[in-house]
């Protein structure tokens, strides 16, 4: 056998052919080891809308509901902390909330709130995901001698106000994001759903 | 008898005779331990890279009999880690070999790194050798990850979130890249399950892999030395190296001193200070992982605290790009500009020995900043830490970004002829 080749031009299309339609195949064949990795239809419907009732929820209480896993924090804040949201505003990254992940439904006034009191957030640091905590008193704190009221990230020390908006010159880049969420009466709020504020 | 190559060397006869005509055996054994020639001034540095391999050993046996009691579940596998520490028998002690162990493989490895940087074993024509060490080097900071997150404690869950959601910073793709990642909404059993698979079985495949590579190179060029001489310069009428010794049996001989001084002090950490003072198992691990509370103060293990310091250390937007997306680009920057070093150093001579003193010095700036880095990174943040933080790594990417031009500059002593 000889290893000369009659028609170079046609045995490099040849293989150059070759080489290309194996690595569409090779790509291809990874499909379903890169879906697998999506959220599988289990998962998909454990991450269902929830209720909350917030008929104990007194005026600057907290509570704490799981959507998707989540910690979604509703706050009935009261009425010197609503008063205050607005003069907070020349010390905050996004008053306006701009840049905020926040329903179209949902007011971006100080507020962000359906009704005013009541706020429904998701309870994670937009910075790296931690759980920041409830600090509502206006005392002077370890992390800010003037706190004004709101919450503190353990993990990088971001602190948003009782909105949620996040002061300036902090790591977490936008303000608190707000899930879907619509009263179903009165009382009970349901997470996860738009509702028909859409 | 055979094709493979008809000059290896075979045994005369008996039982390996007959392995040689089918395996080469012999050949392999002379490759890579009787006849491969390493230099006679080898220091106590030197003997990082075989600890190395004696620890990735006691990962991977430790870690294939954890296996056998521990549960990939989210139900399960806080508790099947307690199962293991208190009705195993002997399971307590499996465990901390496996969690000092991975602790134990980052101090080899940084002081083995440290050594590379120190003597320039990076150098031409080593630059794969160290190409293929930080590639394991990376592999092992994945193995360390996903294998922080198996035990389901509080720091394992709040670590892995905080890490994952690095990848979240990523404009445009980052929120999906970080959900197909966990495979969830959050962090859950699913994301467990799949950090088990890989830590068990992807990563230490690949890791086994890389350190094939980087042994098969490093024993093609051969060692480098404290005094950057090449030892194949000069062979006697043999064609050994008068400077070198083979390394069955005098370095193997040397080297188990050290694995003895090695063994006592991790013998000395797993029967007393098997958490290692909550550097190696941290406290608020102890308590079963739950998304809803993050814990008080929240570090990653101290491996990876020298990185996570300058990560935080980016407080600035810049160019458009918003802070934390540039503080990921940082940290990743801060690994990547590592696998680089054999291009940056510009000496004509490999040892420190024989360097100027401005490479010492940046070299001293350097490994002091990645020590307070490190140590910063397992503190809560502050004002004046930060600045701390935003110095050092300043000065942790200026080592390497001005070592072109002092390598050049500066005057080197001339390197001897021979070892002495």
């Amino acid at each position: 056998m000889s290893n000369e080749v009659a028609n170079p031009t046609r045995r490099r299309v040849l293989v150059g052919a070759s080489i290309v339609v194996g690595a569409v195949g090779g790509v291809t064949a990874l499909t379903p080891f890169v879906a697998s990795w999506n959220p599988s239809a289990k998962a998909r419907a454990a991450g269902a809308a929830v209720k909350a009732d917030i008929s104990k929820l007194e005026p600057g209480q907290q509570m704490i509901v799981s959507w998707r896993g989540k910690p979604v924090w509703i706050v009935r804040r009261n009425a010197e902390a609503l008063a205050n949201l607005d003069s907070l505003n020349s010390s905050l990254a996004d008053p306006d909330s701009v840049d905020a992940k926040q329903p179209a439904y949902v007011p971006n006034t100080p507020v962000r709130a359906l009704r005013d009191e009541v706020i429904v957030m998701i309870g994670l640091c937009t910075h790296l995901g931690c759980s920041p905590t409830y600090n509502p008193e206006v005392v002077p704190t370890a992390f800010d001698a003037n706190w004004q009221g709101g919450f503190y990230c353990p993990c990088h020390g971001s602190t948003f106000d009782l909105s949620g908006r996040v002061y300036k010159g902090k790591p977490a880049p936008t303000n608190l994001e707000i899930p879907p969420h619509f009263y179903e009466s009165d009382t009970v709020i349901l997470i996860g759903e738009d509702g028909g504020n859409v | 008898m055979g094709v493979g190559n008809p000059n290896r060397a075979k045994a005369e006869s008996g039982i390996v005779r007959w392995i040689d005509d089918r395996f080469p055996l012999t050949q392999m054994w002379q490759d890579h331990m009787s006849k491969y020639y390493a230099a006679k001034n080898f220091n106590v540095w030197y003997v990082f890279g075989v600890l190395s391999l004696l620890v990735l050993v006691n990962q991977i046996l430790t870690g294939v009999w954890l296996t056998m009691s521990y549960e990939p579940t989210a139900e399960g596998a806080f508790a099947s880690v307690e199962y293991i520490m208190r009705d195993v028998e002997m399971g307590w002690i499996i465990r901390y070999m496996h969690s000092s162990g991975a602790s134990a493989f980052f101090v080899v490895v940084y002081l083995h790194m440290f050594r590379g940087l120190m003597y320039g074993s990076y150098q031409k024509p080593r630059e794969l050798i160290w190409l293929f060490g930080m590639a394991i080097y990376l592999a092992l900071m994945a193995e360390g990850f996903f294998g922080y997150l198996l035990p389901w404690g509080q720091m394992s869950y709040w670590g892995a979130q905080v890490i994952l959601s690095l990848a979240g910073a990523i404009p445009v793709v980052g929120e999906d890249l970080v959900q197909w990642i966990r495979g969830d909404y959050l962090i859950s059993g699913i994301t467990l399950n799949r950090f088990f698979s890989l830590h068990v079985i992807a990563l230490p495949m690949v890791i086994l892999g890389l350190v094939v590579l980087h042994i098969l190179a490093l024993h093609d060029v051969g060692s480098n030395n404290p005094d950057g001489i090449e030892i194949d310069q000069n062979k006697d009428e043999n064609g050994v190296p008068v400077d070198g010794a083979a390394f069955w049996p005098y370095h193997v001989i040397k080297d188990l001193v050290a694995v003895g001084v090695f063994l006592t002090v991790f013998c000395l950490v797993i029967f007393f200070f098997p958490e290692g003072g909550g550097y190696f198992i941290e406290k608020p691990n102890y308590e079963p992982a739950n998304s809803l509370k993050t814990p008080e103060h929240i570090a990653p293990v101290w491996y990876f605290t020298p990185y996570y310091s300058m990560l935080r250390a980016v407080t600035q937007p810049l160019f458009g790009l918003d802070a934390k997306f540039l503080g990921v680009i940082v940290m990743g920057g801060a690994i990547a500009i590592l696998f680089v070093m054999p291009w940056l150093d510009r000496s004509p001579v490999k040892s420190m020995r024989y360097k100027g003193w401005m490479s010492r010095v940046w070299l001293a700036i350097f490994v002091v900043s990645f020590v307070i880095l490190g140590y910063l990174g397992t503190l809560a943040t502050t004002e004046g830490r930060t600045t701390v933080a935003q110095v050092c790594t300043l000065l942790y990417f200026l080592y390497f970004i001005l070592m072109p031009f002092y390598t050049r500059m500066e005057t080197t002593k001339p390197v001897p002829e021979r070892v002495v």
